[in-house]
């Protein structure tokens, strides 16, 4: 059948095989290949040992070591969250690796130029700059920018362990600290002694839990009061080893009147058995302080019949802890089997503002579950939600969601609106918002949809000259436009071209 | 569940150990659990299924809201209950049907005779060992019972006392009246009727008055090709009861489904309307008009609402309105569930909440659940106070300020009364909302 629908694209006129090609080749997984690289492994599964080794090798103080195992104690008492609309295989979680560093890292290196290139390179091919002469690679429009407005400083973390990260010396002049997590806790104790844990505590919730005690790296960032972070900050996780999980940890702590930009991306070569990943990030801002959250997730989906991919389990959560604190979140969310996240805002200071933008695109096997959580405990307190949801293949996408008005949280307001689009019969979409509002001068809007991509518009465009594909590709850009509008420039274009791959597919 | 499949009719279900059995033993222990005639067979089978699914619990997701317990408990708080007896539909020919305590008052009633339709009463009815009903009593309660567990509804199929069962095969003029009197204070009242509409057949069914200290309903409608079914509750205003109905409806090819309720205070109260549209082209509606005033008691009011597009072509709308002031809690839970070849599905859901002054709240939950694509499903929900430019206008307009907020009001609930298909009906209920509301306004 599939060999059939080829052979009738190429005879079809006016389509020539180039098309055909590139439109067969963009359907594939772009960041599916692995590195052969030696590696060290801690034993599979986990247990106090092993969060001792994770501790051990990262060189961290006792208090750490003993924070890790608090966490590893309660997620022993704790079970698995079964609520979300998820169906996948019990996960074994004895049977994986939590810890793989490449050999190479053993020793740490002084400078990126220690690294070795064939880390290096890995980060290359995904076009990420480790480099810092170097800009975001093959981003479109990115010429016409000024060269000191493209400049992203780069945390590279490859499977546990952070390989580099760059401009850290330019940074420290404006007193930003910009580390991996490892050195921040080795560095900078003090500051991650009072904030990790304050926004997600240890015992938060089953995965949040199990990231506590064996989280391997990560980054950390610290912007000084009245700092405005003088170029994006940027993390890039690559998953490479095969059968373990990257359990991530992520601490951002704007300081009064601070604002920086971040961005965050993660990919993993195609496997047929399924990784777990189970990330933690909190942001802490403080009195007037904003910070941009942005995610392009793009982990490996799995394949056509949902063998392999990323469970990815995540907890992602913004303090806005002091007045006039405002943060934005704004995911892309195309990759992984399994999504199970929702970055969520405590909006405790008063006139805290939090903004969450979403697009989440299943296809094929994929399943996801994401939404925001905006909690206005502070008076005069503002959000907004705008999440658009596209299912296609056999693929269930689930917006899940709170916003909830606290009594004391006065003259506050949220917007809410939640669109679902459905290519094709097979696929399924779904609301759950939850909305509780506790006092009488807040106001609370909630809207959604659910369509399917119009036949007038499609008609429209195919009418215009585009094949089926581009068409959708077209209608689907303009159903994500107000979301992909607040993402920073090179994520944009990024994440653009991955919503057309993303859905490749899914028509017909 | 083998080891209480095999219970007798009637007879209490063995309790097994656990705190939630136990709560469950201690229920049943003070309810005196009819046998039954031709419902036997399906109380005998509720008991076994109510064994092996327990009680709700605090922590159950579809009891987020609500808390359980009161319903729980072995025994309802006495109540005091004044006898005044609500004059609502008083102007309408219609046949009226009286249950006092939940129990069915013949001398009370008008004769059991209407063109087009046959009424028989439950308790009399279960006498018999074969009735119609049979086929339906408990049946569209347990087709309800996915995704989400209905324990009180099972309950109810288990210990209903009474109710009235009508098969309706033409189109009845006047509508069917159930009104229900309290008589007793500490009344634990569990009511179960069942309807059904044969193909083209249409039915008008209204709802008035206390049931009881507490009380459990049940209604099972079964809509034929191309039929019609209205449905007014009112249940009476200012009573302090703790209720709980529920309403199973199956919709097919063609029918219409439409059913409005009223609350005005009370305590707490819940609502789970069920509604699975089987037949193509089929309409289903459901609506509630609330008014809440948390210093006539602690008012709380659940509406829970589930409707199953199993059908091509199909509309639903659930339209939720609540006024709430003085620590009134509204709650709504909504979802639509389209499932997979129920194309060209049309799905509505709008939920607000109106709070009149700090201390209220309003509370939902609105889902969209959907497995087919080409479909048009929206649903809304906000929740505010009072318009202010609204107020200003009304008053600058010479509007007392009481008389201005009592219109703004009633625009409100607008959208939801406007559910009523019958004029007179809506009138009606309109006329004694603004009565009531002014009263409150001036007191």
């Amino acid at each position: 059948m599939a060999v059939e629908t080829s052979e009738a694209i190429e005879v079809r006129e006016g389509v020539d095989r180039e098309t055909v090609e590139t439109v067969q080749n963009m359907g594939s997984y772009k960041y599916g290949w692995d590195t052969e690289i030696e590696m060290e492994y801690a034993p599979k599964g986990v247990n106090e040992d092993i969060v001792r080794l994770i501790s051990k090798k990262n060189e961290e103080p006792e208090w750490m070591t003993e924070w890790r195992l608090q966490a590893f104690r309660r997620w022993q008492t704790m079970v698995e969250p079964k609520w979300a609309m998820l169906n996948y295989p019990e996960i074994d979680y004895q049977d994986q690796y939590y810890y793989a560093r490449p050999k190479s890292m053993a020793e740490k290196p002084k400078s990126l130029d220690e690294v070795d290139p064939k880390l290096l390179a890995t980060y290359e091919k995904l076009g990420i700059p480790l480099k810092e002469q170097m800009i975001l690679a093959g981003i479109e429009g990115a010429d016409e920018t000024p060269a000191d407005a493209r400049r992203v400083a780069v945390d590279a973390v490859f499977d546990s362990v952070s390989v580099g990260t760059t401009f850290k010396d330019e940074l420290a002049k404006a007193g930003v600290i910009f580390c991996s997590i490892s050195e921040a806790i080795r560095e900078h104790p003090e500051l991650v002694k009072k904030y990790l844990g304050s926004v997600v505590p240890q015992s938060d919730n089953y995965f949040a839990t199990l990231n506590s005690a064996v989280f391997s790296d990560g980054s950390f960032v610290y912007i000084p009061p009245n700092t405005r972070c003088p170029m994006e900050l940027s993390t890039y996780f690559r998953i490479n080893a095969e059968n373990t999980g990257q359990f991530e940890r992520t601490l951002i702590i704007a300081d009064k009147g601070s604002y920086v930009s971040y961005l965050e991306g993660c990919t993993a070569p195609k496997r047929d058995v399924a990784q777990l990943h189970a990330a933690v990030v909190e942001i802490v801002i403080l009195e007037d302080a904003e910070v941009k959250y942005s995610t392009v997730q793009n982990w490996f989906p799995g394949d056509e019949e949902g063998k392999g991919g990323i469970y990815n389990f995540v907890t992602k959560r913004a303090d806005c802890r002091e007045a006039r604190a405002k943060v934005m979140w704004t995911q892309v969310e195309t990759g992984s089997a399994i999504t199970w996240k929702y970055p969520s805002c405590i909006l405790r200071g008063d006139e805290a503002q939090g903004e969450f933008y979403s697009i989440a695109i299943a296809n094929n096997m994929q399943q996801a579950d994401t939404g925001t959580k905006m909690i206005h405990l502070g008076k005069n307190t503002r959000s907004r939600i705008v999440s658009k949801g596209i299912s296609a293949g056999k693929a269930q996408n689930t917006y899940r969601g709170l916003v909830s008005m606290h009594p004391r949280a006065t003259n506050s307001r949220n917007y809410t609106q939640c669109d679902s689009l459905l290519i094709g019969d097979k696929c399924g979409a779904h609301t759950v918002p939850y909305i509780e509002v506790k006092n009488t001068s807040s106001r609370v809007e909630h809207e959604a949809t659910t369509s399917k991509v119009d036949d007038d518009q499609l008609f429209y465009c195919r009418s215009r000259g585009m094949d089926e594909e581009q068409a959708v590709a077209v209608i689907v850009n303009g159903f994500v436009r107000d979301v992909l509008q607040a993402l920073p420039m090179e994520f944009a274009m990024e994440a653009q071209s991955l919503v057309a791959i993303s859905l490749e597919g899914s028509v017909g | 569940m083998a080891d209480t499949a095999v219970l007798a009719a009637g007879a209490k279900p063995a309790a097994k150990t656990g705190a939630g059995d136990a709560v469950l033993a201690a229920r049943l222990d003070a309810l005196d659990l009819p046998v039954g005639g031709f419902t036997a067979a399906a109380r005998k089978d509720a008991a076994a299924r109510l064994q092996a699914m327990g009680l709700p619990g605090a922590r159950d997701e579809y009891w987020r809201y609500t808390n359980p317990a009161p319903f729980n408990a072995p025994l309802p708080e006495a109540l005091a209950y004044t006898s005044r007896e609500s004059s609502l539909f008083d102007g309408i020919d219609r046949l009226k049907l009286v249950f006092v305590d939940g129990v069915f008052d013949a001398a009370a009633s008008d004769p059991l005779t209407g063109e087009g339709m046959q009424i028989d009463i439950l308790s009399t009815a279960d006498a018999g060992p074969a009735h119609w009903a049979g086929d339906l009593y408990g049946k569209l309660e347990t087709s309800g019972q996915t995704p989400v567990k209905r324990p009180f509804a099972v309950l109810n199929t288990l210990a209903a006392q009474d109710g009235v069962l009508i098969r309706v095969t033409g189109k009845v003029a006047r509508p069917v009246h159930i009104l229900y009197r309290r008589d007793g204070q500490a009344t634990d009242v569990h009511v179960h009727h069942v309807i059904r509409l044969e193909p083209g057949a249409e039915l008008t069914l209204l709802e008035t008055g206390g049931i009881g200290a507490r009380s459990n309903t049940v209604t099972e409608v079964e809509i034929g090709k191309g039929a019609r079914f209205h449905h007014i509750a009112s249940k009476r205003a200012d009573d302090a009861k703790l209720g709980i109905g529920h309403i199973f409806a199956r919709v097919g090819e063609g029918a219409l489904f439409k059913s409005f309720s009223l609350a005005v205070n009370g305590r707490v109260m819940r609502n789970e309307g069920v509604i699975e549209i089987v037949g193509d082209d089929a309409v289903a509606h459901i609506a509630a008009a609330v008014l809440g005033d948390g210093n006539e008691g602690a008012f709380h009011h659940d509406d829970t609402v589930f409707i199953a597009h199993a059908a091509e072509r199909c509309e639903s709308r659930q339209v939720y309105k609540k006024v709430l002031k003085n620590g009134a809690e509204g709650i709504f839970q909504g979802k639509i569930l389209v499932k997979p070849g129920a194309q060209k599905t049309d799905g509505y859901q709008i939920s607000q909440g109106l709070l009149l002054d700090e201390g209220s709240q309003f509370l939902a939950k609105p889902e969209l659940e959907i497995y087919a694509d080409d479909v048009k499903c929206s649903h809304g929900s906000t929740t505010g106070a009072l318009d202010e430019t609204a107020l200003f206008y009304l008053r600058s307009r010479g509007v007392p300020k009481e008389q201005a907020i009592v219109l703004l009001v009633l625009s409100f609930l607008a959208d939801a009364l406007d559910e009523i298909e019958d004029e007179r009906l809506r009138d009606d209920i309109l006329t004694r909302l603004d009565e009531w509301l002014t009263s409150r306004a001036k007191g």
